[in-house]
């Protein structure tokens, strides 16, 4: 028997069920046809169980598990959602909330519903503030919108492109997606392959063209604007 | 000298070298031109083969490191919890208006930069500051003012501590550190590697039921034998200098009386692990540690204790020294090893755990100063000594940092087992005032009331009574302390010092200091707010600063509740 034959077995919500050795919760969860919100997780970047909202609770113990990197230990008891669950995931989504522009990410939107969460549980909180970033003609950053999941950060660096152009600045609550010492994307090495746009899980990374729609540009504004105005016309793009 | 071929004279000597000498070359820029500017960022980025991008990045996470520029001379006010206590507030207030400047700002003149600090670890000689001069070494100022501040700084400061008990400390009666000469010649070190197996270092270690000094409290025997006996070729031992928990200098006043004990502590780790490489990671607002460190290691090395075949053993060990550049997370020991390795300071998820994959991905020992500070003793004298000092589940002695309202704040060495009434009005000179509330554990600690204080100093008996030693620190507040103001600025400590790398603990600090700052008028709501935040901190974060950011304030709010009703 080889390694990945291994199975161990352990109980989720109640049902015993049988997964390969080193699947992580979330897997297990799948295959138990129990569904765990995400938010930072993603298939295409290695994962890095920062945003926690996948918490669960493995035998009762001291602190919850991210389900989306926590690999199943054999005959533990997993509750996905409990009331210690509940409450992490609902906190978690409020004070969100009450820093993000969560209003074009419907999805964390529909966790919000899910999980009963406050919409003004936190007056009073700060808001982290930015100005839409327009500098290049493929696309444009909205940090208001940005729940620093790492992603794009990731894509640009080592779990994709190798560019290096985007970076963490700051520490903390202030910590915002920069390129280095805010430099315009068009001086920084990006080479607009696009793919922090494609994993972007909220409206903070926005196609320009999208955005110029959304502004009401005329067709010849968006022409100049995007990066359509560089091709020899609009209609032999590919489409967004 | 032409702006390039200074810098470049400035990075000549780290030619050849990768990530890893990333803080050590931005503190060389940042001391010699007072910030790192772009122009400098490339050039560090084309030596050692890093993005621009990144190293932005690494400056931006540092507080001691600056990317805009500075005054000549920068300032930094300690404004936690004792410093507050002592006036810092003020001091810092006519600081700013005898300059013309507000904090955080550079005066026009580009003379000074005034700024905040958290809490320095000089909390017995509160109000305390950091200076820099450009071009010169940082130095920590006790007891200043902004006179002080304003004029020469004479960072002349020797914190007393031991006395003829004591092991870990020894009398001090001078403010120079111990030499080689009346430490003695690395007797332990000797003996082991002329003796001893690295199996009976560890045996011996962890007969003696030694546990760690840094806060998790785990056994130091069993921590060795796993890194000894995890796969690869190539280990690390680190010691964890970082103390950086307000409250806390315990550490700080061990290298700079005995560096020398530290040294011996960390070869006996080294020898027992199996490495021939050794860093120590020390906070950047410990200058003086840092200097007296260095002096040291080269006269062991003289000495033959270390270095090249150490008392002409095979046994080789190198002790690199690392300064930190403003970051509480540090301390926590994976984010330490990023920093090492070049990188921001996040923690990494665990598992894996150091003893595998530590520090450049290889089986890593990290242990405290005081942890390390204890073993030779425990080489030279035997297991039993050490057990024989202490309780059953706390052997042998332990250091606590006293400040706040007793007549003689410092370091102390005690016996486990003592009661904490005992310690403040027996061993440090009595309270200050009638008794208000003692912080235990530091910022990440709980709230012990005027009747609670019978609880015996050990590990075990403050686990029960639902506290801790945690980093040893003791904050002592009479009645004429406002413990909103305390909540206030622990709250301010986390929200400054969390990492934001996990959400809850990112957003949690956040959300927890906007309410602490309100507590003079407390929202309908507000304790219910705090325990939502406190818990979800507690039970969701990746590491200890968000398993504990929350503490304080829920005990305070078990022990206080009134503190955070409306005032009628
Ligand atoms: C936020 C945070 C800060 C820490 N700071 C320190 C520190 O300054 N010094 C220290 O020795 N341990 C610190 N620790 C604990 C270390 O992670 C680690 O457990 C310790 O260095 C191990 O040493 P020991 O086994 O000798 O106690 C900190 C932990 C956390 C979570
Ligand atoms: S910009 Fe988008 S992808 Fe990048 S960190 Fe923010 S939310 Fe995540
Ligand atoms: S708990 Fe806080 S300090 Fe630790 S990883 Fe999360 S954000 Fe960073
Ligand atoms: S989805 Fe698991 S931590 Fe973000």
């Amino acid at each position: 028997m080889s390694e990945d034959d291994i199975t161990l077995t352990l109980t989720l919500d109640g049902d015993q069920i049988e997964v390969a050795k080193g699947a992580t919760l979330l897997d297990a969860a799948h295959l138990a046809g129990v569904d765990i919100p995400v938010i930072c997780y993603h298939e295409a970047t290695s994962p890095n169980g920062l945003c926690r909202i996948c918490v669960v609770d493995v035998d009762g113990g001291r602190v919850l598990q991210p389900a989306c990197v926590a690999e199943c230990q054999a005959d533990s008891k997993v509750e996905t959602r409990n009331e210690r669950v509940e409450r992490s995931r609902r906190t978690i989504l409020e004070m969100l909330n009450a820093s993000v522009n969560l209003d074009e990410a419907p999805e964390i939107q529909a966790m919000m519903t899910d999980y009963d969460a406050d919409d003004a549980r936190f007056p009073d909180a700060n808001l982290r503030e930015h100005t839409v970033i327009d500098d290049n003609p493929f696309y444009v950053r909205d940090y208001e919108q940005c729940v620093l999941c790492w992603r794009c950060v990731q894509v640009c660096a080592e779990d994709a492109q190798f560019t290096f152009a985007l970076t963490l600045k700051n520490r903390g609550h202030d910590t915002s997606v920069a390129t280095a010492f805010d430099i315009s994307m068009t001086e920084s090495p990006c080479v607009f392959c696009g793919q922090c746009v494609g994993v972007c899980p909220t409206g903070a990374l926005k196609p320009k063209l999208e955005w110029g729609l959304e502004q009401g540009w005329s067709a010849a504004e968006l022409r100049q604007n995007t990066r359509r105005g560089r091709k020899r016309s609009p209609e032999d793009d590919d489409g967004e | 000298m032409t702006f390039h071929s200074r810098i470049d004279t400035l990075l000549s000597i780290y030619e050849g070298r990768g990530r890893e000498a990333l803080l050590p070359i931005l503190w060389e820029v940042q001391g010699a031109y007072g910030h790192i500017s772009p122009e400098h960022v490339r050039q560090i980025s084309h030596l050692l083969r890093v993005p621009e991008a990144d190293i932005f990045g690494v400056i931006g996470f540092y507080t001691l490191f600056h990317g805009e520029p500075t005054g000549r001379r920068i300032i930094r006010v300690c404004t936690d919890p004792i410093c507050a206590l002592a006036g810092a507030d003020d001091v810092l207030h006519r600081l700013c208006e005898a300059l013309g400047v507000h904090e955080g700002e550079t005066t026009a003149d580009g003379d000074y930069t005034v700024e905040h600090s958290p809490c320095l670890g000089l909390c017995d000689y509160a109000p305390a500051a950091l200076v820099s001069a450009r071009g010169e070494a940082d130095v920590a100022l006790p007891h200043v003012s902004a006179d002080s501040l304003l004029s020469d700084w004479d960072g002349q400061y020797f914190t007393p501590a031991g006395n003829d008990r004591s092991v870990l400390l020894k009398p001090m009666l001078r403010a120079a550190p111990e030499t080689l000469a009346q430490y003695g010649n690395y007797a332990a070190l000797r003996r082991a590697v002329t003796e001893m197996s690295p199996d009976d270092v560890i045996t011996q270690v962890e007969a003696s039921g030694l546990i760690g000094r840094g806060g998790a409290a785990f056994p130091t025997g069993l921590k060795w034998k796993f890194t000894r006996g995890a796969a690869g070729e190539i280990k690390y031992v680190v010691c964890n200098a970082d103390e950086s928990e307000p409250g806390t200098f315990k550490d700080r006043v061990l290298m700079e009386h005995r560096p020398h004990l530290l040294l011996e502590g960390i070869a006996l780790a080294a020898y027992a692990i199996g490495t021939d490489k050794a860093y120590i990671f020390i906070r950047g607002e410990y200058p003086k540690a840092t200097a007296i460190l260095a002096d040291a290691i080269r006269e062991a090395e003289t000495a033959c204790a270390l270095g090249e075949r150490v008392f002409d053993s095979d046994f080789s060990l190198d002790i690199e020294l690392r300064r930190g550049a403003g970051a509480y997370i540090c301390g926590e020991e994976t984010a330490l090893f990023e920093a090492i390795e070049g990188k921001r300071g996040f923690p990494r998820m665990k598992p894996p755990y150091p003893t595998t994959f530590g520090l450049f991905g290889k089986p890593t020992a990290v242990n405290n100063v005081e942890t390390l500070c204890a073993v030779p003793g425990i080489i030279a004298k035997g297991a039993d000594y050490f057990k024989a000092i202490g309780s059953n589940g706390s052997a042998g002695p332990k250091l606590v940092s006293v400040s706040g309202h007793v007549r003689r704040p410092g370091v102390y060495e005690i016996e486990p087992g003592i009661t904490l009434r005992h310690f403040l009005e027996a061993i440090c000179g009595g309270l200050i005032g009638d008794l208000q509330t003692v912080l235990m554990g530091g910022a990440a600690g709980t709230f012990i009331k005027p009747e609670d204080i019978d609880v015996k100093l050990t590990f075990e008996d403050l686990r029960e009574a639902g506290s801790t030693f945690g980093s040893g620190a003791i904050m002592v507040f009479n009645h004429s302390v406002d413990l909103r103001d305390v909540l206030k600025r622990l709250g301010r400590f986390f929200q400054h010092e969390s990492c934001g790398k996990c959400f809850p603990c990112q957003l949690g600090t956040q959300r927890q200091v906007e309410i602490l700052e309100r507590l003079d008028a407390p929202r309908a709501g507000d304790s219910e707010r705090l325990l939502d935040i406190g818990l979800t901190m507690t039970e969701a974060s990746i590491c200890g600063l968000g398993h504990t950011a929350g503490i304080a304030v829920m005990s305070a709010i078990e022990q206080f509740p009134e503190l955070f009703e409306k005032e009628l």
